[in-house]
């Protein structure tokens, strides 16, 4: 059987996330950028708890990732969407779950499609390691370490609760 | 085409995913719907600063055009270019053709310059196909084609735009009436939205024109044939009209166009005949007075304009899936 970690409450890191980026935001002028579909979902919940003036933005990495030519396009690609000026804004990337840094790479390749951030800054619940890129959270809520062959997923219920899964590869 | 039927289809590769566009023809729904589902994502692509995703970097598309054609080019031109693909456009009926070089002779030239994808428009029904075939004959099936439209066969690309544009204003394929106006006979596009509008599920598609611009054993493929138009218009959603294609008129199937548009030109009049909601569209260029009146043309429901600006996202998205597979 493969080992069953008890896995953090989502909810709870969120409010973590959203205590340790309050000193280092401005709500008048930091806009933050959700990665599909997970890191969306945290960045709805940071906007609100952080109170936040700009409206979050969203971004699906396929046109973006490394592994088009080994995989394909990714099938259910969903629209980016930026809805502030990026041109000298302060923008935190959000995602649920930081591994190898290579969605990350490929989300500040698209950003920078839309103009020349002042800065960027990364936020994530849980950062699992195993890094291949050179890339660090400046956010992190929770630190563990997985196998290789176990995903962790961010769940969204009916209610719109928050919960973690671990799949088998 | 009986040779898109028989022995499994040439378009898609052994997983079941399309490794060439030629013809909307046999292509399951799922195929279908994946396409339409990609374009969406690709048509934010154009607002951005910068509208370019580097899906394609490095890769070199060859635009063979053995056919006039402007809108058609300059779109795939555009839409390989915004995802960062190397362009290279070949006017052929100016240069090897007109040197006695074969089809597939000039096929295996840029095939030798490592070409990864042919788009074709050739004035020769099945012509992309047997490029498609040659190459997997020869053990190049990495090198994807999309057809840009063969003779009066089909022009998928056109057809697939036609229907995200549909999808996008009605939203539901299964509760429309679709009618396709004026000459079906010369026209591939035709063939391609027939085909696309009933492997999507819509109820009721319908031509009209006059018998002598209709195909004999049109309504085998599964449409309702009108010679009236305003018969044919009363209660549908959208109106497809079809240009008077007069450069592939042999003999006189026309009395003239200014009698066909007496007959068959959209005007407001005719148009009130449909739902008050109903679209119109036009694959273009468009004959104004021949086949549309310029004020159904530059009016409310017209979504002629739209429809280029969906063609550029469906050609990126047939194009990024293609060379992805």
């Amino acid at each position: 059987m493969p080992q069953r970690l008890p896995l953090p409450d989502a909810e709870a890191l969120c409010a973590t996330l959203a205590e340790a980026m309050r000193p280092h935001v401005d709500p008048a002028a930091t806009a933050l950028v959700g990665i599909h579909t997970g890191g969306v979902w945290v960045a709805e919940r940071l906007h609100a708890a952080l109170g936040l003036k700009l409206p979050p933005g969203s971004m699906d990495v396929s046109f973006y990732r490394d592994d088009f030519h080994q995989r394909g396009l990714h099938a259910n690609a969903k629209t980016s969407q930026i809805p502030f000026e990026v041109d000298g804004a302060h923008i935190v990337i959000v995602d649920d779950v930081l591994h190898t840094g290579r969605t990350i790479r490929a989300a500040m390749n698209e950003l920078f499609d839309y103009g020349r951030p002042a800065r960027i800054d990364l936020a994530v619940l849980i950062d699992r390691g195993g890094r291949e890129l050179p890339i660090a959270p400046g956010f992190c809520a929770h630190a563990l370490s997985l196998p290789a062959a176990q995903m962790l997923a961010l769940e969204r219920d009916a209610d719109g609760g928050l919960s973690f899964r671990v799949i088998e590869k | 085409m009986s040779f898109m039927n028989g022995g499994g289809n040439p378009q898609l590769n052994r997983h079941g995913e399309l490794n060439h566009l030629l013809t909307i023809e046999g292509l399951p729904r799922e195929v279908l719907e994946r396409i339409l589902d990609t374009a969406a994502p690709f048509t934010e692509v154009a607002e951005r600063e910068v509208k370019k995703v580097p899906l394609l970097r490095g890769k070199s598309v060859f635009n063979l055009f053995f056919e006039n054609s402007t809108r058609t080019r300059t779109t795939f031109e555009i839409a390989a270019k915004r995802l960062s693909a190397d362009v290279i456009n070949l006017n052929i009926n100016t240069s090897s053709a007109s040197k006695g070089e074969t089809l597939l002779d000039t096929a295996d030239n840029l095939a030798a310059m490592q070409a990864d994808m042919f788009v074709v428009r050739h004035a020769s029904s099945g012509a992309p196909y047997l490029i498609a075939q040659h190459l997997g004959a020869t053990g190049r099936d990495h090198i994807h084609v999309v057809n840009a439209g063969d003779g009066r066969h089909a022009h998928p690309t056109q057809g697939l735009l036609d229907m995200y544009t549909i999808r996008h204003y009605k939203k539901d394929f299964t509760q429309l009436t679709v009618a396709i106006v004026g000459d079906v006979l010369h026209s591939r596009v035709a063939r391609s939205q027939i085909h696309a509008l009933t492997t999507l599920g819509v109820p009721e598609v319908r031509v009209i024109g006059p018998k002598t611009l209709l195909p004999t054993g049109v309504e085998r493929l599964g449409v309702r044939v009108f010679n009236d138009m305003r018969e044919g218009l009363r209660g549908v959603d959208v109106v497809m009209m079809l240009r008077l294609q007069n450069e592939r008129m042999q003999g006189a199937l026309l009395p003239s166009t200014q009698e066909y548009f007496k007959s068959y030109g959209l005007t407001p009049e005719k148009l009130a005949l449909a739902k008050p909601d109903a679209i119109v569209m036009h694959p273009g260029p468009m004959n104004r007075g021949v086949e549309i009146d310029s004020a159904v043309a530059d009016g409310g429901q017209a979504v002629i304009l739209p429809q280029v600006t969906f063609g550029i996202a469906v050609r990126m998205a047939v194009m990024a899936m293609l060379a992805g597979n």
